[in-house]
């Protein structure tokens, strides 16, 4: 019943991943810098959020910021949150580690591949 | 560059809330934006880069080299894929789907057990969804994880799980950037729409759907025929359960949701008035599309009707370029039959099930977008090929 949620939201999908580049090392740092682009987004939208409710409602101290530290509960969530941003930054290492681990070769065939397989049955 | 001004995708917090929808955070609703806007951008601004790819030097380069122009649309992908620029729109299209399908599943797998129970409580001691976990999963679905999701619609984490289907009602919305609706059910409800409008002596008495997936486009069926007695089957138990509860938790009760292979029912001969596939057949494969399109013409009534909404198909007289195009999600999005499945003679495809040539008919539907008026395209925008929420329909009348 347990499952590790973090590791299964990256799955990979069926199938030899296709490489665009010449270089699959530029496709990885590709794809590693578009998931901090996103995370980058996400943070803005929120502090975005934040500005604008303290611009409504009121103001927050900057020195309170500064010398906020977490309890052990709000460690513990602001550690696991640092956990799921990692993994969900290094996806694509993740799933190209799936690929070599994967030794059934049904599941790691070229879409062309099925293809031809499918037409058949 | 496209000069045009942006049209911005809704937020996706406008998406349509039901009971069994999972819950959002504030930052899993903003990652959710943020890939809607890169789809958006992608479809919109580096997408028609690849025609301009294409006119300029790849087609050129392949006439000086071989002495003649392109035969057909493999030539083209060959050609288009040593191009630095199909390279990177195709390398970032493939990351924002990758990137798609992680926030779905790391939004709705941290729930997932909860996600379980709301389904459960909705379906408990329901004789409207009947689950057959005997069932073999077609070989089309088995070995495909379908638009790189992964586990395809079937596969279950735990007893009782519906994450598949919460991931998938999800994320449509991204994809599409909203273009389907709030409940992602446009397709449903332009088909019952032009149904109603174009044939109001029709009066269909029992329905099925297959390959419902969750029900999103079957339920607007079921509003628009609400004495109807609807059957909608598929073979994901996650899909059924979540599509059950959901259907449910907005009110629709007239709807029966079976774990069933569409080309095996079982069905007695001449059960249904009318049989709907939505975006279905492009999932199956080349014998089964066949076996499928028989099954229907068998569990038909006389005088009944099938209907099947699709991406256009290829024609002889379709530009290779777009034919290449569209064909993208075939091999980069895990669509594998879908290059094949456009190619079929659709009229032929129904003539050998049993249908008559005289009952055949194609028309096109655009989807009913019920999102506010701000957030729909201000201005006239590329198509985003594959993902456009305009379809064709062939179909055909039992006479």
């Amino acid at each position: 019943m347990e499952i590790n949620d973090i590791v299964l939201a990256n799955s990979k999908a069926k199938g030899k991943r296709p490489y665009f580049f010449d270089d699959a090392a530029v496709e990885r740092v590709l794809n590693i810098t578009m998931a901090v682009a996103g995370e980058l987004a996400v943070v803005h939208e929120r502090l975005d959020t934040i500005e604008r409710l303290l611009e409504a409602k009121g103001t927050l101290s900057r020195a309170d910021i500064e010398a906020y530290r977490p309890d052990p509960k709000s460690e513990e969530e602001r550690q696991r949150w640092h956990a799921a941003y990692i993994a969900r930054i290094l996806r694509i290492v993740q799933q190209e580690m799936e690929a070599i681990r994967d030794e059934n070769p049904e599941n790691n065939r070229t879409m062309d591949e099925v293809a031809d397989e499918l037409e058949q049955i | 560059m496209n000069q045009a001004p942006i049209n911005v995708p809704p937020a996706w917090h406008r998406i349509g809330k039901h009971e069994v929808a999972p819950e959002a955070s504030h930052d899993e609703i903003a990652r959710f934006n943020f890939l809607s806007n890169l789809n958006k951008y992608l479809a919109t601004m580096v997408s028609p880069g690849n025609r301009i790819a294409f006119d300029k030097r790849v087609r050129p380069r392949f006439r000086r080299e071989k002495g003649r122009d392109f035969e057909n649309r493999r030539e083209v992908r060959e050609a288009m894929l040593r191009d630095p620029h199909f390279q990177t729109w195709s390398a970032l299209r493939r990351a924002a789907m990758e990137m798609r399908q992680q926030a779905g599943r790391s939004l709705v797998l941290r729930q997932a057990k909860q996600l379980a129970e709301k389904a459960e409580r909705l379906n408990a001691g329901k004789d409207t969804l009947q689950l057959n976990p005997n069932l073999t999963i077609p070989p089309y679905i088995a070995k495909v994880d379908n638009h790189l999701m992964p586990g395809s619609y079937h596969t279950e984490l735990f007893e009782g799980d519906v994450s598949a289907a919460a991931n998938y009602d999800m994320g449509l919305f991204v994809t599409t950037g909203g273009a389907l609706g709030r409940f992602n059910d446009g397709g449903g409800k332009a088909i019952a729409q032009w149904l109603l409008s174009h044939h109001p002596e029709f009066k269909p008495k029992h329905i099925l759907d297959i390959g419902c997936g969750l029900g999103h486009n079957v339920l607007p069926i079921a509003q628009a025929y609400p004495d109807a007695e609807v059957i909608a089957i598929d073979v994901g138990a996650p899909m059924l359960r979540y599509g059950h509860a959901r259907a449910q938790a907005m009110g629709i009760t007239n709807v029966k949701f079976i774990q069933m292979d569409g080309q095996y029912t079982g069905f007695p001969d001449e059960s249904f008035d009318w049989i709907q596939t939505t975006m279905f057949l492009h999932e199956t494969s080349g014998k089964s599309i066949y076996g499928i399109m028989k099954e229907i013409y068998r569990m038909l009534k006389p005088s009944g009707l099938t209907m099947h909404i699709e991406q256009p198909q290829y024609t002889p007289e379709m530009d290779l370029y777009e034919q290449f195009i569209r064909d993208w999600d075939a091999f980069y999005n895990n669509e594998p039959f879908w290059s094949k499945m456009h190619d079929i003679d659709t009229l032929e495809l129904m003539t050998q099930a049993g249908f008559k040539a005289e009952n055949f008919f194609q028309i096109g539907v655009r989807a009913v977008n019920d999102n506010e008026d701000h957030t729909k395209p201000r201005a006239p925008e590329p198509e985003d090929h594959g993902r456009a929420a305009v379809w064709n329909v062939f179909g055909a009348w039992k006479k």
